[in-house]
């Protein structure tokens, strides 16, 4: 396969394992984390604090924790998903869950609560008040996920512990630059790296320019 | 509503078309494929040689796809341990000794071996060229104690290359966990690549894998130059070891020994011989398959024997009998060679009862 060819095929790989860490990971983090910001109840700071906490997870660790727990001789052993994207993809959502919670609570608890309140008010069920306060706080909700999809896809110790850079299978652009620059091919390993700042500096410009155009449309 | 709607289905539809292009691209990836997993050493995989056995194995075989996880000698038999891996390819014959006696491993094959060599500052402070290896390190032992800066770099990271060191340390005389503490001593605890960068920067000693240390000088990032090289005992043997599926449940066995039976025939020795040598000058490994099958040349035979053989029953095997599972034909050179033997001094190679001992090095 051409240079160009792995190229490709590494990056498509890249954002299909981390884009689906986020996804998961929004899934899970973003009703708690509003579930959090909107209401009062006990040990809420304790909690919240977990989860700051949480979001220096050290990599390494998480996957040494992770291979443990795919291994074959381990408590999910028998799912085979070792050395597989899907063991890559679940081990980056745990990662970057803590990241997608924190910044959520906060962007809900920092809308002012008058729009909630407006809302009812206005005859909206607690639904709808709900819906109204996370339109509101969407550029906090769209940082939560892109900065998670950020920390997936730059991380290097849960890919490697957990896909094992098999080349064709598992082997995405972090993993790449570390064995290119244990290689020796230093200019291979910075060019990697330069396509993966570049890509995260596109997705999130992008993301940032269609955040106003969905706002401006959400509002109508 | 209807907006939140449709934001949710955007949001749905993008996620999936994501996750169906995923899913596909590893399908035909795998797919009516067998994986073989090989975990393996840093200085075979980081080499490229791999690689190219890789695309040669997949061109010959196309319903396996090999899939190499690249770690330390350590890991490497620890995955296998937690049947993660279907075999290894490993060059640490006590750590190989140990996995076997454990019955993690059976049907150990010898496939390439080459030399580590030491490598150091082109001024040589410490006069250790041209010296044997023994020797250089007393003299770089000495040297560093009677001054104050740091000397020696030492990868302290339990690899293949790091158990080589620590039994050469022994050899000089010293207690590596000893020297290990003194202010001349820097321990890494990183790969070849980021141990041989540090000795560069700060001038230091190492000892260092063949290929690493070529392919680094040749892309220029270290000016440090070969200073021991060669001779018995900076022997380096790499050896491939199926996991046994008797103990380890669920490794796929057969496909594990058709890749040993593969590694040390003649067109995969002859990948391994050549492998770097158009673009680096120089061997980075030797085919070993026919050394230990042929008992020949001599010399070179005796140390592989003397340095990664396994005794049994006062014989020296490249897997003793005891240790070896079906009959794939690896061993049948033994056989000859015990006619050939036998005729000479009517010995018997073949003993029955499983007392072994690990042939400490002579």
């Amino acid at each position: 396969m051409s240079l160009i060819g792995d190229l490709v095929e590494i990056t498509l790989r890249s954002l299909f394992v981390s884009g689906m860490a986020a996804a998961l990971a929004t899934a899970i983090g973003l009703p708690i984390g509003m579930f959090m910001g909107l209401k009062k109840f006990r040990a809420q700071h304790v909690l919240k604090g977990i989860f700051n906490g949480l979001m220096a997870m050290p990599t390494v660790a998480l996957g040494l924790v992770l291979y443990l727990v795919f291994s074959r001789s381990g408590p999910l052993g028998i799912f085979e998903l070792l050395y597989t994207p899907w063991a890559m993809v679940i081990g980056q959502s745990i990662l970057i869950l803590p990241i997608v919670i924190s910044l959520t609570t906060e962007t809900i608890e920092h809308v002012d609560p008058k729009i909630r309140e407006l809302a009812l008010t206005l005859g909206a069920d607690e639904k709808a008040a709900g819906a109204a306060v996370l339109r509101e706080s969407f550029g906090g909700i769209l940082l939560a996920v892109s900065a998670g999809f950020s920390r997936a896809i730059s991380e290097l110790g849960v890919a490697l512990m957990l896909g094992g850079n098999i080349i064709g299978i598992t082997r995405v652009l972090t993993t790449a630059i570390a064995l290119e620059t244990t290689r020796g091919e230093i200019a291979l390993g910075l060019g990697l790296a330069t396509v993966l700042l570049s890509l995260m500096l596109i997705i999130n410009m992008t993301l940032r320019v269609a955040e106003k155009r969905v706002r401006w449309w959400l509002w109508e | 509503m209807k907006k939140e709607r449709k934001v949710l289905l955007g949001v749905i539809a993008i996620v999936s078309i994501v996750l169906a292009s995923g899913i596909t691209l590893y399908l035909l990836q795998t797919h009516g494929r067998q994986q073989l997993t090989i975990s393996t050493t840093t200085s075979l995989y980081d080499t490229g040689l791999l690689d190219t056995l890789k695309e040669e194995y997949e061109n010959s075989h196309p319903e396996v796809t090999l899939a190499f996880i690249s770690a330390g000698t350590g890991i490497a038999i620890t995955h296998a341990m937690n049947g993660d891996a279907d075999l290894i390819l490993v060059h640490s014959p006590s750590q190989e000794y140990d996995f076997m006696n454990a019955s993690y491993g059976v049907n150990r094959k010898i496939f390439a071996y080459n030399f580590f060599i030491i490598v150091g500052p082109t001024e040589d402070p410490a006069g250790i060229e041209g010296l044997g290896p023994i020797a250089a390190l007393q003299r770089v032992c000495e040297y560093g104690r009677n001054q104050s800066g740091q000397v020696w770099v030492s990868r302290d990271d339990n690899s293949g290359t790091n158990t080589k060191e620590k039994g050469l340390w022994s050899e000089a005389g010293y207690d590596y966990d000893v020297i290990k503490n003194e202010a001349w001593f820097v321990s890494s605890g990183s790969g070849m690549g980021t141990t041989l960068n540090m000795a560069n920067e700060l001038q230091l000693y190492t000892l260092s894998d063949i290929g690493t240390f070529l392919k680094y000088s040749a892309e220029g990032l270290i000016e440090l130059e070969g200073l021991v090289q060669a001779g018995e005992s900076l022997l380096n043997v790499y050896s491939a070891i199926a996991v046994n599926s008797t103990k380890v449940q669920g490794v796929k066995f057969d496909l594990a020994m058709e890749f040993i039976q593969w590694i040390v025939n003649e067109e995969a020795q002859s990948i391994i011989e050549n492998y770097g040598v158009e673009d680096l000058g120089s061997h980075l490994f030797y085919a070993a398959a026919q050394i230990v099958e042929t008992s020949s040349p001599p010399d070179i035979y005796g140390w592989i024997r003397n340095y990664a053989f396994f005794k049994s029953q006062g014989q020296f095997y490249e897997c003793p009998p005891e240790w070896r599972v079906g009959n794939y034909d690896l061993y049948s050179y033994e056989a000859l060679l015990a006619t050939n033997l036998q005729f000479r001094h009517s010995a018997t190679l073949f003993p029955s009862t499983s007392s072994i001992q690990h042939l400490k090095r002579v």
